[in-house]
């Protein structure tokens, strides 16, 4: 079902909100047939790249293809193509979920009749047949989020965006949600979707490109992110100020050659990234009883999303400082 | 999980680009926007209820409350308040109207529903010409209902059948125009609570007219913005079309009350049509 060819194309894309660019020269290259992850935090320009490629933000600068068809100049080709969730729930919550997906199918021209056919079958398809009848706000937050796939789906499109798709869902309808993600990737069609959760991403996405202050950071496979970010570190907490140098010297011992702990002198804190967590947890354990040093706290941390941003975008502000 | 692609049920549409077939669609989008509205009505009947219960109060509390007070025809305290409050109650349920067209936008454009319309090939102007058929017919519909409450109440027209019918037109004239006001502020205000504050507004609007009271019985300066509200005309015009009693007018527009209700409208609407249209446009910004 993948068509040869890129599902998504930009080019120097560009948005700017008063002084401010909320995108700057934002660059991407989607093949057809992937789950493709937009990771930042928040204000990193997520949602407006997906508004603009989805034709419901003009752009300032730059281009953008959306199944071959310009944003900007064929808006309407743009829109035959793609299935659109957003962050809020866009279904109508007193119609029953049966006359939202008809609705939905109307206002995409497919007919009256094929408009009845196609939202059962898609009722069947995200296990919503039972309910089809009832109002979606008598719904869980993860029924919604289904039947507002749905709606997106009503057409097949051949890029869907899903902006935040499970953001305000509770961890059972975050679930329910990435599985039907997952079921429509398995059918081959492409997702695009924004995310600031890096588990999220890992979870659904073949590729991840990471942006920030509108601008490409990093793209990768989830496994190569993960290998930039690094892995697991050991922390300790100084119970003593002028215990900090001897906790440095000892983790970085136990980190077998990772690199040099960083001290935090205002957090007390001394941290040395690990290959192996358990075996330096241990190890330190020992070191730190035969020496006699009393600390706070002792513990593995995995690296935040905050921490891998600052990571990867330093990295990033270096690389640039240097060219 | 099936029928991911469904090939039968996609019908060769691309090309429905010429100006014809566009033209049909944007008539064909409309009419779905507004059986969604009317879909609204069926599954959630107290709607209605809600809109018309205030002012249905609001007329019973005049009418038995503060009427029997107030001479309007010159006929001594209390004649003929059901023939003077009746239309002006059918005026202040049309001016109010603009209420129901800002909440219900105020909420579509909150909850992402008119970015998920404009992400589609729909015609998208039939976001803005879909609501404003549908609250032209819901209008008249809370019209129907009133009408039926004021002939309970005793009220009735003295006019001809063309008389009485042009007068429920005006009505209608005025609501179209606060239509567009209702878009071009449910477009831009924040969210649905800064929609619903917007009673605070409408109250005044609605009361410092002839809508209950005339004019001449309110002081000078109060009574000249009064009859100058929009409101006015369209309530003292159908008044006269309806020949109700009312008291001689000291205010110029009162005496020109017809004019008045054809062109009040026409200059609300020549003014805020293209700013809600401007609005709509610049949601793309």
């Amino acid at each position: 079902m993948a068509e040869s060819g890129t599902a998504i194309l930009a080019d120097g894309l560009s948005k700017r909100y008063g002084s401010t660019w909320a995108l700057d020269g934002l660059e991407l290259a989607v093949p057809y047939g992937i789950v493709y992850g937009l990771l930042g935090p928040n204000g990193a320009g997520k949602t407006t790249a997906v508004r603009i490629l989805t034709t419901l933000t003009r752009l300032d600068k730059g281009r953008a293809l959306v199944a071959g068809f310009d944003v900007a100049r064929q808006p309407r080709q743009v829109r035959r193509h793609i299935g659109l969730t957003g962050q809020h729930m866009s279904i109508d919550e007193l119609l029953s979920a049966r006359q939202n997906l008809e609705m939905f199918g109307k206002l995409f021209h497919i007919g009256r009749r094929a408009a009845r056919r196609r939202a059962d079958e898609l009722l069947e398809q995200f296990g919503l047949a039972d309910v089809a009848t009832k109002a979606p706000k008598t719904f869980s937050g993860g029924m919604k989020r289904r039947l507002d796939l749905a709606a997106s789906m009503i057409r097949a499109p051949k890029v869907l965006f899903l902006d935040e798709p499970t953001t305000g869902l509770d961890p059972a309808g975050r679930r329910e949600v990435w599985q039907a993600i997952v079921d429509l990737a398995a059918q081959g069609t492409t997702v695009m979707l924004t995310t600031h959760y890096l588990d999220e991403a890992d979870r659904l996405c073949s590729r991840i490109g990471v942006i920030d202050h509108g601008r490409n950071v990093v793209e990768d496979t989830p496994e190569g992110l993960k290998r930039r970010i690094g892995n697991e570190r050991l922390e300790a907490v100084a119970a003593d100020p002028a215990d900090l140098p001897a906790l440095a010297e000892l983790l970085t011992k136990v980190g077998r050659g990772t690199g040099e702990a960083i001290v935090n002198n205002a957090a007390l804190t001394v941290t040395v990234a690990v290959a192996d967590g358990v075996l330096a947890l241990t190890d330190a354990a020992t070191e730190l009883r035969a020496r006699g040093i009393a600390i706070a706290d002792l513990g593995l941390r995995r690296p935040t999303l905050d921490e891998a941003f600052l990571q990867l975008t330093s990295a990033q502000e270096a690389k640039e400082a240097t060219a | 999980m099936s029928a991911l692609m469904p090939t039968h049920s996609m019908p060769a549409d691309d090309m429905d680009d010429s100006p014809l077939d566009r033209g049909r669609w944007a008539v064909a989008d409309c009419w779905t926007m507004v059986g969604q509205e009317f879909a609204h009505l069926v599954r959630q009947p107290s709607t209605f209820a809600w809109q018309l219960g205030f002012p249905i109060v609001t007329v019973l509390l005049f009418v038995y409350v503060f009427g029997s007070a107030m001479d309007v025809s010159g006929q001594g305290a209390g004649a003929g308040y059901v023939d003077f409050a009746m239309p002006g109650m059918f005026a202040m349920t049309m001016a109010f109207g603009f209420m129901n067209t800002a909440f219900p936008v105020a909420l579509a454009k909150e909850k992402g529903f008119i970015d998920r319309l404009r992400s589609m090939p729909m015609a998208s102007s039939a976001v803005v010409t879909g609501r404003g058929v549908a609250d032209l017919l819901h209008a008249t519909v809370d019209l129907t209902i009133l009408v039926v409450i004021a002939l309970v109440l005793g009220w009735r027209s003295g006019g001809s059948l063309a008389a009485t019918v042009s007068a429920f037109l005006l009505l209608l004239w005025l609501r179209l125009a606060l239509i567009f006001v209702g878009i071009w502020i449910g477009l831009g205000v924040k969210n649905t609570e800064a929609a619903g504050n917007l009673f605070a507004l409408a109250f005044p609007f609605g009361m410092v007219s002839s809508v209950f009271t005339p004019p001449d019985l309110m002081p000078g300066w109060l009574g000249a913005i009064a009859a100058w509200n929009p409101v006015s005309s369209t309530a003292t015009a159908i008044r006269d079309l309806f020949e109700s009693p009312s008291v001689a007018s000291g205010f110029w527009i009162e005496d020109h009350a017809l004019a008045g209700a054809v062109i009040w409208p026409a200059i609300i609407t020549a003014i805020f049509l293209p700013l809600a249209v401007r609005r709509f446009q610049r949601l793309s910004r």
